[in-house]
């Protein structure tokens, strides 16, 4: 089941991946998309394998995905939410792990609010880990899965400038989406109000500019990212009113873009504050098969790493 | 009781001295230093051929945890620790439970030093009571009962009056208000350097503003009111920068950093993979400000090295970065890591290390240590100055392991501690 090229029994996050084992995971997401189509979407792939999806942050998206990648990968898969866990009764992160560990799962996907948290897991356990965002670290699979709905409209990454707009400050996509795009070869271009712009941020190899316009004007591609209202404790911004006058994408904004955008959102979307509702359903939005691509994403993902844990068992 | 210290290279800046000398202890003072003593018959002696002896190392900012947090370190373990890493004095910080805000826990953590017997205590008593930043604790009380200073550290003296009143008040007993500079609404949720680093693993992040508004608030204070202020663990270039000026300028006001400022950065949080070993407070600065920090060293600006030396259990650090505790312990690790990263490749001499660990510190606390002189207690440290060490948290004396340094493979390390007059520890092979 192994796959030539891919030996790593985790994914943390984009910042150690090569540009060959991105684009293995490309190409092998292409190749699982089929399943979806299929009248019976099920592949025995993983039958047999245990996946536990750990969430102690809230999430619908992310987690269905995973979960009907799973399932259609005939996984035997667990929710496990901090709601319903130990964690609220006081018990350590590790303690938990080590409880699930004790119950052998082969692989973990991971949410949690606090960076590093997957990788501390990685390090400790032997299952797999797959981080599925980390605090506003990395969200590596919804990389890879921009990634390949830019593909599938653009046939490339090299050479492309895609602009992501908005809150960076508080976002894992956005820091995943620069390795990863950056590693492909795109030109990446950062466009926010100057309070959510993180610090230091052209050292991550981008452009950063601080209007909308100029993020559009000459974009293959324009991600918006969503504005993390629960998050802003640190008074980024006055009013989402405000916010929508100087960042929202509106019809009118877009009439300065070049032929042939995309408009991206890695959901959920706060309709009226980063984008327009007539944008986010219009002619230019790929927002929906985003996530039709997560899932081909995340059974690649699944896929590869379980072969990596059978070979090295 | 006698003892003859001889054979080693004595190296004490308070007397300008460095060279081959013996040194003569009687009844647990200096009687006597000088190319040969007189007077040695009956004596023991303590041959250090080889070595570096000064004046017993002060460590003036460490953490003992009691009363209260005796599972992460005791009065006892921590001077231990102290003893065995060369460190005859140790200035301890009041954030305990309760807070050193007054004469009977001072007394009690005296009290306890002084059945320990490894080092010197010097307790640091709260500026106000229960370190809340409101009223002013009983200073006057604290000093009599054997406080050096007095300090809010684990938290900044937020509010600007109360500030200003300690720096009035402390002049009465001439003791140094010592603070922990940081802006809470500036450093709000940060558990890392505010820079690159933090931008790219997503962590939030403090800026080192936060503590530079602090620090120019106080110097300003200072000015006004003539009290003696000092920063602790300072970490910014642009602190620095103005604690410099005040000097300049013949404001009483002093600074000490931390070994980890100056030999770690933000990077290190990404290289440690996020290890909690990597996270205090302040917390580690841009390469920058490390480099401003060493410059600071070698002109003089800064008059101490201190470790802020943290203890806290393994179980409280092995948990999300966000979520662990602050602090790092250093007493174990101080001096073989100046060695080696300071001394070693001349960033400043023997001489000055020495200086920043014995007359810097005694300086700004008006310690009777840190001296060789004659009438002196007899406070040594023996070390070696190139000797290979391989850092081993396991194997410290202290209760807890929190270090950032475990695995460095360092040369100098330290021989014997002599604390007034006695031998702690021996040579080992």
């Amino acid at each position: 089941m192994t796959q030539e090229g891919w030996t790593r029994k985790d994914l943390v996050g984009i910042a150690d991946l090569s540009p060959q084992e991105i684009q293995l995971i490309l190409d092998t997401a292409e190749s699982f998309r089929e399943v979806s189509e299929r009248p019976i979407k099920k592949v025995p792939t993983l039958r047999g394998k245990t996946v536990v999806n750990l969430f102690f942050e809230a999430s619908t998206r992310t987690r269905s995905s995973f979960e009907i990648a799973e399932k259609r990968l005939s996984a035997d898969s667990l929710n496990f939410s901090s709601a319903s866990s130990s964690l609220s009764k006081g018990e350590s992160l590790i303690d938990t792990a080590l409880n699930l560990q004790a119950m052998a799962p082969d692989l973990l996907v991971i949410r949690h609010s606090h960076p590093g948290v997957p990788h501390m897991l990685a390090e400790r356990l032997p299952s797999g880990v797959i981080n599925a965002g980390d605090g506003a670290h990395e969200h590596p699979t919804q990389a890879l899965l921009d990634a390949l709905t830019i593909l599938q409209h653009k046939g490339r990454l090299e050479g492309l400038k895609i602009s992501i707009v908005g809150d960076i400050e508080h976002s894992r996509v956005v820091r995943s989406n620069i390795h990863l795009l950056n590693k492909m070869g795109a030109e990446v271009t950062l466009a926010g109000p100057r309070t959510m712009m993180p610090v230091e941020a052209e050292k991550l190899g981008v452009r950063v500019v601080y209007t909308l316009d100029e993020a559009i004007k000459g974009a293959d591609v324009i991600m918006m990212l969503r504005v993390q209202l629960e998050r802003q404790s640190r008074l980024a911004f006055p009013s989402t009113r405000e916010y929508f006058s100087l960042f929202g994408l509106t019809r009118e904004r877009l009439k300065r873009a070049k032929r042939g955008v995309i408009i991206m959102h890695p959901g959920p979307m706060n309709r009226g504050v980063e984008i327009a509702s007539d944008v986010a359903d219009g002619p230019y939005s790929v927002i929906l098969e985003q996530v039709a691509n997560g899932v081909a994403v995340r059974m690649a993902v699944l896929y590869l790493l379980a072969g990596a844990l059978q070979e090295a068992a | 009781m006698k003892l003859v210290v001889r054979g080693g290279r004595v190296v004490d800046p308070s007397q300008d001295l460095d060279g081959v000398l013996e040194i003569l202890i009687e009844d647990g003072c200096i009687a006597q230093i000088d190319e040969k003593v007189k007077g040695i018959r009956g004596a023991e002696v303590y041959e250090a051929h080889g070595m570096v002896v000064s004046p017993g190392l002060i460590d003036m900012h460490v953490h003992l945890r009691e009363p209260g947090q005796e599972y992460k370190e005791t009065v006892r373990t921590g001077t231990l620790a102290a003893a065995a890493a060369g460190f005859t004095s140790v200035a301890c910080m009041p954030n305990t439970a309760p807070v050193i805000d007054n004469r009977s826990v001072t007394e009690h953590v005296m009290k306890e030093a002084t059945e320990a017997g490894f080092a010197r205590v010097f307790p640091i008593g709260a500026v106000s009571k229960g370190h809340k930043g409101e009223e002013m604790a009983e200073i006057g009380e604290m000093v009599t009962a054997g406080a050096v200073a007095v300090s809010d550290d684990g938290f900044p003296v937020s509010n600007a009056e109360l500030m200003r009143r300690a720096l009035l008040y402390a002049q009465h007993y001439d003791i140094p208000v010592i603070q922990h500079a940081q802006d809470l609404d500036l450093s709000a949720g940060g558990v890392m350097n505010e820079g690159e680093w933090s931008t790219r693993l997503g962590l939030p992040g403090a800026p080192g503003s936060a503590e530079d508004v602090m620090v120019a608030r106080d110097v300003l204070l200072s000015e006004d009111t003539g009290g003696r202020y000092h920063v602790a663990h300072l970490s910014t270039g642009r602190s620095l920068d103005m604690v410099r000026r005040a000097k300049a300028q013949g404001l009483a006001v002093t600074c000490e950093v931390t070994p980890h400022h100056l030999l770690l950065t933000d990077e290190a949080v990404s290289e440690s993979g996020f290890s909690t070993n990597t996270k205090m407070n302040p917390p580690l600065r841009s390469e920058r400000d490390r480099e401003a920090l060493l410059n600071g060293l070698a002109d003089g600006t800064i008059d101490a090295i201190a470790s802020d030396h943290a203890p806290h259990h393994a179980d409280e650090k092995d948990v999300e970065f966000s979520a662990a505790p602050f602090g790092i312990i250093g007493l174990e690790t101080n001096l073989s890591v100046c060695l080696d990263r300071l001394v070693r490749p001349g960033i400043i001499t023997l001489n000055r290390l020495v200086e920043l660990f014995t007359t810097g510190p005694a300086r700004v606390l008006n310690l009777p240590v840190g001296t060789l002189t004659p009438g002196a207690p007899a406070d040594l440290t023996v070390f070696h100055p190139n000797r290979p060490i391989t850092v081993r948290a396991k194997r410290f004396r202290s209760k807890a392991r929190n270090t950032p340094f475990e695995g460095w493979r360092l040369r100098g390390r330290p021989v014997a501690t002599i604390l007034g007059g006695t031998v702690l520890s021996r040579p080992t092979k």
